[in-house]
């Protein structure tokens, strides 16, 4: 019980001595938990980005940390513990593997408060947030669907969880509906970010005919052997990549996190913050599509365009019946579209897609 | 001129100083190296080594957290360091670690959600005898096909890490977990957690295991007939087979040790402080435990300082890194310093520095 009660006490001193400095324009202390290097040039990148943003909005009203390459686990909930010591009043975790360390150490200070990303483990004081990155990769899909040539896209995967699968799916609908004949070759790599196994992985599907990759990795490896092979395009993943353009890098998903952290922000700034579960699309400004280069045919261009205006708009979800699962049974019906909790849990490829998912 | 003279036997004064002397080393570089970073040198190391022991903001958290960092560590070196002092080089304990893990998360998946009071000890053998199993793999190879069993060992590594990541997303996945890859919390599963023994102390069964191993190792390494035959195989690889030392046992006895140890090392770890098998639940204990037990002088009681040490340098970075913006990669940098600079030094306690011309006959 010992260690409670310190940590407590500690977290009340902090919290009283953190109220009283607010009055005398004290900033807000704002931490952040990055599980890779800030230069990584993908996901955490793009959080460091958002960091970066967050400064410039708010300037001496807040002051921000950051600690990069945070192992998930034991690390994580040492650093996070350390960090709510310290002073810090909102803490933001941006990788799953932090859901657990992230409840329990707000657990021990509930006057600290949590932002996790990713994850569905809510407290009082710790709120949840994600991205609806499948909104993307329908765009994509359908930029990929219209400009293959072999009908053959390759398909960068990592893990084989719920988020990966729906990526899958969407651009599999979108590249389907722009393209009938398109099939999909699928290829798990099993990591977020590994330069030579994804240039392995892109090398193998060109020479398995594929003439448009999509990944789901964080590395440009996948860029630069498309620009190494030769007439095969890419998109740019988590950040935008621009140093491939025009050509491979044809578009890409931004993950900008910048709208989110500075509503939150300005919440806490406000004394209105409160914990609540964020699933942003790109009409939150949280999913961009990257400049779509002159590669890109200007009919398709606009055809994208316009895809993207009305998913984000919500006059078109990207999973709109008719579908069917895999096997051929119906999924949804005509004119119905998928609910989050089956997307948030999706195990499962829709028709047409010829592979199984890896167990 | 400044030469290198041989001393007749290494020096012991110089065995026990150089350590002290590479810390030293290293915070003069590193310090420098923060300088140039544009940060507060004084700051930076006053960060790195006082305050987590000291620091009233966080002593009381970090200092018990430096046995919960060391534990594993110290457990693993241990290990290691058997085999090394033997010429046996087992460099995959990240990959028995792994194994040992996902043993002992094994049995208490298995029995969830039971709450026999048999779990826990039945998941110490499992992990244990995981990593043995594991680590049985290059040291068979070696004894009967005279493969090289750093490549195996390290090559294992990855090997492991591929299967852990299949266990976390398919048989050990959380029922609960909404699809999400990674393992139910053992530290929620009150008959298989390895929680702190003491409330505020960080110790927990794992810190005992790598304490009661550091005494093992001593009294074996001085005391016993397997850690003369260990020592004379490092020293005088002929001379032990002459004296009758079995060439082939040895190498099953010390990577099998050093694989059990670093095997328990992960089933404590994924029961207590971890928690639970994830994708990426590995994070690099077996390969730092490498450089623990050079730190250490593979000297059991050594090993045990040099542990601490390095978990000084770990709780210590991540402060330094948030309180004062120094980047991850400096951190890493600096650790790397101190091992560079042991080697480095360490050549004072087999040599002799003669300044000035030698004698010519």
């Amino acid at each position: 019980m010992l260690i409670r009660h310190l940590l407590a006490g500690a977290a009340m001193a902090l919290t009283a001595t953190g109220a009283l400095a607010q009055d005398d324009g004290e900033p807000l202390k704002v931490g952040f938990v990055y599980v890779g290097p800030i230069g990584d040039g993908g996901w955490t990148y793009e959080h460091e980005q958002a960091r970066l943003a967050l400064v410039e909005e708010y300037g001496d009203r807040i002051e921000t940390v950051y600690q990069e390459s945070v192992p998930e686990g034991a690390d994580a909930e040492r650093v996070l513990t350390q960090m709510a010591l310290s002073g810090t009043d909102l803490i933001f975790t941006t990788s799953f593997g932090y859901m657990d360390p992230t409840i329990n150490v707000a657990q021990k200070f509930p006057d600290v408060n949590f932002e996790h990303a990713t994850g569905y483990k809510r407290a009082d004081n710790v709120a949840t947030y994600s991205s609806r990155f499948y909104e993307g990769r329908a765009v994509i899909g359908h930029i990929a669907g219209k400009m293959t040539e072999t009908n053959k896209i390759g398909y960068i995967a990592s893990f084989p969880i719920p988020e990966v699968i729906r990526g899958i799916n969407a651009a599999y609908i979108a590249a389907s509906e722009a393209n009938p004949d398109v099939e999909f070759n699928i290829v798990w790599a099993y990591t977020w970010f590994d330069p030579a196994k994804e240039a392995d992985a892109a090398q193998a599907l060109i020479e398995q005919g594929a003439d448009v990759i999509l990944q789901h990795t964080d590395s440009t490896a996948p860029l630069a052997a498309a620009e190494q092979a030769g007439g095969v395009v890419g998109f740019g993943q988590a950040s935008d990549m621009a140093e491939y353009k025009p050509s491979p890098r044809v578009s890409s998903i931004i993950d900008n996190w910048a709208p989110y952290y500075i509503e939150r922000v300005g919440a806490a700034l406000d004394g209105t913050w409160e914990s609540k579960d964020t699933w942003g699309g790109i009409d939150t400004g949280m999913v961009e599509i990257g400049e779509m280069t002159d590669a890109i045919p200007e009919d398709v261009r606009q055809e994208a365009q316009d895809l993207a205006d009305s998913i984000s708009s919500g006059e078109y979800h990207p999973f709109t019946g008719p579908l069917n699962y895999a096997d051929g049974t119906e999924w949804l019906a005509e004119g119905e579209t998928a609910d989050d909790e089956t997307l948030l849990g999706m195990d499962f490829y829709v028709e047409g897609i010829d592979a199984e998912i890896p167990n | 001129m400044i030469t290198l003279e041989k001393r007749p036997s290494p020096s012991r004064a110089w065995a026990w100083a150089t350590p002290v002397l590479a810390v030293l080393l290293t915070m003069i570089a590193g310090g420098l190296m923060f300088a140039l970073l544009g940060k507060d040198p004084v700051d930076a190391i006053r960060t790195i080594f006082w305050a987590p022991l000291f620091d009233p903001q966080f002593a009381s958290y970090s200092r018990p957290q430096l046995l919960v960092k060391a534990g594993p560590l110290i457990l693993i070196a241990v290990g290691l360091a058997m085999g090394f002092r033997a010429g046996i080089w087992n460099i995959g304990a990240e990959g028995q670690y792994i194994i040992g893990a996902l043993f002992g998360a094994g049995v208490a998946l298995a029995a969830y959600p039971s709450g026999s009071p048999l779990i826990f000890p039945t998941m110490i053998v499992a992990g244990a005898l995981g990593g043995f199993l594991w680590a049985m793999i290059p040291a068979l190879l070696r004894v009967f096909f005279n493969t090289n069993e750093i490549l195996v060992s390290l090559l294992l590594v990855y090997v492991a890490e591929q299967f852990l990541a299949a266990m976390a997303l398919g048989p050990m996945k959380n029922p609960e977990g909404g699809g999400f890859p990674g393992s139910r919390n053992l530290q929620q599963y009150d008959a298989a957690s390895n929680l702190e023994l003491l409330q505020g102390t960080g110790l927990h069964w794992g810190v005992v295991a790598a304490i009661v191993a550091v005494i093992f190792g001593h009294v074996m390494l001085t005391r016993h007939l397997m850690g003369f035959h260990i020592r004379l195989a490092g020293q005088a690889p002929r001379a032990a087979r002459f004296g009758g030392v079995n060439p082939g046992r040895l190498v099953i006895f010390c990577l099998g040790l050093s694989g059990a140890l670093a095997g328990l090392a992960g089933m404590f770890e994924v029961s207590g402080p971890a928690g639970q098998v994830s994708i990426d639940f590995n994070s690099g204990y077996g390969f730092t435990a490498i450089i623990v037990a050079f730190l250490g002088r593979l000297h059991p009681v050594g090993i045990l300082l040099a542990g601490l040490l390095m978990a000084l340098t770990y709780i210590g970075g991540e402060l330094a890194q948030f309180m004062l913006g120094i980047p991850a990669a400096a951190i890493q940098a600096f650790q790397g310093m101190l091992l560079f600079f042991l080697l480095g030094v360490d050549v004072l306690t087999n040599f002799r520095i003669r300044i000035g011309a030698r004698g010519t006959a």
